[in-house]
C-alpha cells in the first residue's frame, strides 16, 4: 500500500466483502457518522430555531455547529453556507434564484459538454424562461476542459459560467481558479458543481475562484438528504429565495413577506437536522485523515487502475489517461460487450460499478458511446478492489469472446 | 452458476449475430422505443401478407439481453398472425413476471406458440434490473401492432 490506513473496518457494509467501486454515485458511511446520527436522534432531537425548550435549543446548536463545521472545511464564513437537499437542489437554487433575476434576452449562459444533468437541465429551463441562450465549452480529445475554446466563447454577454469541479463521468478536474478568473474578467458569475470535487479533493473557497459551489453530503461519507450551497456573500445577496415557507421569513402579512437574513432566507421549512449532524461527523472523519492524503490515495489507486486496465483485452478508457488534473473516476468500455453486461458480470464477482450514462447523456454522445462502466474510488478502497475489478473484466472478456 | 444462466450460448449468439437486422423499405407497421434509464434502443418494422408477418426488421443498440431478446423475437413472429403475436407477447411477459411460482409463459397446456429459444431468457428473472432489457423489444412490438 501507499502508507494510507486501511479504513475498511470503519465501514460495516464492507463486511459483506463487496468491492465497492461506485462512490461517485454515493459513498458508504463510517461508524462515527452512523453513531453520531443515532446518538443525536436518541438524545437531542427536536426542530430547530423554534422552541424555547432545552431540546430545541440543543438541536439548534447542533444544526448550527454543523454549518460552522462545513464553513471551516471550506474556509468560508458560516453565513455563506446554506443547507439544501443536495447538490442538485443547490444548483437549481442558483439557476432559478439567481438566473431568473439576472438573465434576459441576449445574455449567455456558458456550461460544458461534460456536465452532470444537474448542472445542465436547470440552465436549459432558465434559458427558456428568460430568453438567455445556452452555450457549451467542448472537451479536448483526452476529455479535458477545452480552455482555448472557452476563451473564444467568453464575451461580455456571458453572465454565468457553470461547470463541474470534477467530472463525474471522466474524472477530469478543470482548473477552476483559471476558468473563474477569466469569467470574472467579463463580470460573469461562476457556478461550480462540486459534487465530486469537494468529497475527494476538498476546497478552499478563498482560492477556488467560484461565486457559488454546490455539493452533497452523501458522496462524502455523510447521509443522503442534505447538501450545501456555498456562495460568496455578494453573490448570495443577488439571489432570490427559490422556496418560500417557514424559517425563511422576517415578517409575513396576508399579502406580503420580507426575508430572513442569509443563510436562513434560503432554508425554507424544516431542514434535514439529523443529517446535518451526520455531515458534521463525516467532515470530522475526512479531516482526521486529511483531504490531501485522501486525494493522494484516490490518485494512487487511479494510477494503478489505469495501468492495469490498459492491459485488459478490449478495454477502452474514456477521459484522461494520466494523472494530470484528474481524480479517482475512470470510465471504461469493452469492445463487443455492453456496459450493462459488464456491470452484471462484475457484480457476480463482487464488484459494484456503475453502468450507464452517468446522468451525462450529452457527454456520452460526445464520446460516441451509449454507456460506459464507471469505476470510482474513495477512502475505503484498496488495491484488492482493483484486483477483483481486473479479474472480473477478464472473465467478461472471455464470456463475450473479446480479444 | 447464475452468470451462465443469464448469458446462455443462444443469447450470446443472437447478440453477436442478430437476426433480421435493418429496416424495411415500406413497412406496414413501425415502432421504436428506448429505455430512458439505460439508453437501450429498439426499432421494429413489420410488413404483413394475408394477415401474417411476412417480413420483420430490427434495429437498435444496447446490452446483450435487449438486443438478443429482440433478435429472438424477430425470428419467432415470422408467419404469425396478430392474434398469435399477442399471445406470444403475453407468454413472454408471463415468463418474465416475478410473481412467485406463476409462470404462464411456460405452461405447456396453454394454447399458442411455444417460446422456443426464448426460454433461454428465463435466467434474466434472477436479475430484476435486467428484466426491462429483455422486455424492451416486446414493448416496442406491442406498439408496432397498435400502429
Amino acid at each position: 500500500m501507499n502508507g494510507f490506513p486501511d479504513l475498511r473496518a470503519d465501514f460495516p457494509i464492507l463486511e459483506t466483502g463487496v468491492h465497492f467501486l461506485d462512490s461517485g454515485a454515493s459513498s458508504q458511511k463510517p461508524v462515527p457518522v452512523l453513531e453520531a446520527m443515532d446518538r443525536f436522534a436518541r438524545t437531542s432531537y427536536a426542530n430547530v430555531h423554534r422552541g424555547a425548550y432545552k431540546l430545541s435549543v440543543a438541536a439548534t446548536e447542533a444544526y448550527e455547529a454543523a454549518r460552522q463545521r462545513v464553513a471551516r472545511f471550506l474556509n468560508a464564513d458560516p453565513d455563506e453556507v446554506i443547507f439544501t437537499r443536495g447538490a442538485t437542489t443547490s444548483l437549481n437554487m442558483v439557476a432559478f434564484g439567481w438566473g431568473m433575476q439576472h438573465l434576459g434576452p441576449g445574455d449567455r449562459i456558458l456550461t460544458t459538454v461534460m456536465e452532470h444533468h444537474a448542472n445542465l437541465v436547470p440552465w436549459q429551463m432558465v434559458a427558456r424562461r428568460t430568453g438567455a441562450t445556452l452555450d457549451h465549452v467542448p472537451i479536448t480529445a483526452d476529455g479535458r476542459f477545452d480552455l482555448d475554446a472557452y476563451r473564444e466563447k467568453l464575451d461580455e454577454r456571458v453572465k454565468v459560467v457553470a461547470f463541474t469541479g470534477m467530472s463525474n463521468a471522466l474524472g477530469t478536474i478543470p482548473v477552476t481558479p483559471l476558468i473563474a478568473s477569466l469569467a470574472h474578467e467579463v463580470d460573469a458569475r461562476v457556478v461550480v458543481d462540486g459534487a465530486q470535487l469537494v468529497p475527494h479533493r476538498g476546497v478552499d473557497v478563498k482560492t477556488l475562484g467560484a461565486d457559488f459551489l454546490a455539493f452533497s453530503s452523501h458522496k462524502m461519507l455523510g447521509p443522503t438528504g442534505i447538501g450545501v450551497l456555498w456562495g460568496r456573500m455578494d453573490a448570495l445577496e443577488e439571489m432570490e429565495p427559490f422556496e418560500g415557507g417557514g424559517e425563511m421569513i422576517a415578517d409575513v402579512t396576508l399579502h406580503d413577506a420580507t426575508w430572513a437574513p442569509i443563510p436562513h432566507r434560503f432554508e425554507a421549512g424544516t431542514p434535514s437536522i439529523i443529517e446535518a449532524v451526520g455531515l458534521h461527523a463525516a467532515i470530522d472523519y475526512l479531516d482526521s485523515i486529511g483531504m490531501d492524503r485522501i486525494f493522494a490515495h484516490d490518485r494512487h489507486l487511479t494510477a494503478i487502475a489505469l495501468e492495469r486496465l490498459a492491459d485488459v483485452p478490449g478495454v477502452r478508457i474514456h477521459g484522461p489517461r494520466d494523472l494530470e488534473d484528474r481524480g479517482g473516476v475512470i470510465s471504461i468500455t469493452m469492445d463487443g460487450t455492453h456496459a450493462h453486461d459488464l456491470a452484471t458480470i462484475l457484480d457476480e464477482h463482487g464488484v459494484a460499478v456503475r453502468a450507464g450514462h452517468h446522468c451525462a447523456k450529452p457527454l456520452m454522445r460526445e464520446l460516441g458511446v451509449a454507456a460506459t462502466a464507471r469505476v470510482s474510488f474513495y477512502v475505503y478502497n484498496t488495491e484488492e478492489d482493483i484486483d477483483a475489478l481486473v479479474s472480473g473484466l477478464r472473465k467478461a472478456g472471455e464470456l463475450f469472446g473479446v480479444g | 452458476m447464475a452468470l451462465e444462466d443469464l448469458y446462455r450460448e443462444v443469447i450470446l449468439d443472437h447478440y453477436r449475430n442478430p437476426r433480421n437486422r435493418g429496416r424495411l423499405p415500406d413497412p406496414d407497421a413501425t415502432a421504436e422505443g428506448m429505455n430512458p434509464l439505460c439508453g437501450d434502443e429498439i426499432r421494429i418494422d413489420l410488413s404483413f401478407e394475408d394477415g401474417k408477418v411476412a417480413a420483420v426488421a430490427v434495429e437498435g443498440q444496447g446490452c446483450s439481453i435487449s438486443q438478443a431478446s429482440a433478435s429472438m423475437m424477430s425470428e419467432a413472429i415470422k408467419g404469425k398472425t396478430r392474434e398469435e403475436i399477442t399471445e406470444l407477447i403475453a407468454r413472454f411477459r408471463g415468463m418474465m413476471s416475478l410473481e412467485g411460482g406463476v409462470d404462464p409463459g411456460l405452461d405447456p397446456d396453454r394454447p399458442g406458440a411455444a417460446l422456443g429459444d426464448m426460454e433461454a431468457l428465463q435466467g434474466v428473472r434472477q436479475y430484476p434490473v435486467r428484466i426491462k432489457c429483455a422486455s424492451l423489444g416486446w414493448t416496442v412490438l406491442q406498439d408496432a401492432l397498435n400502429f
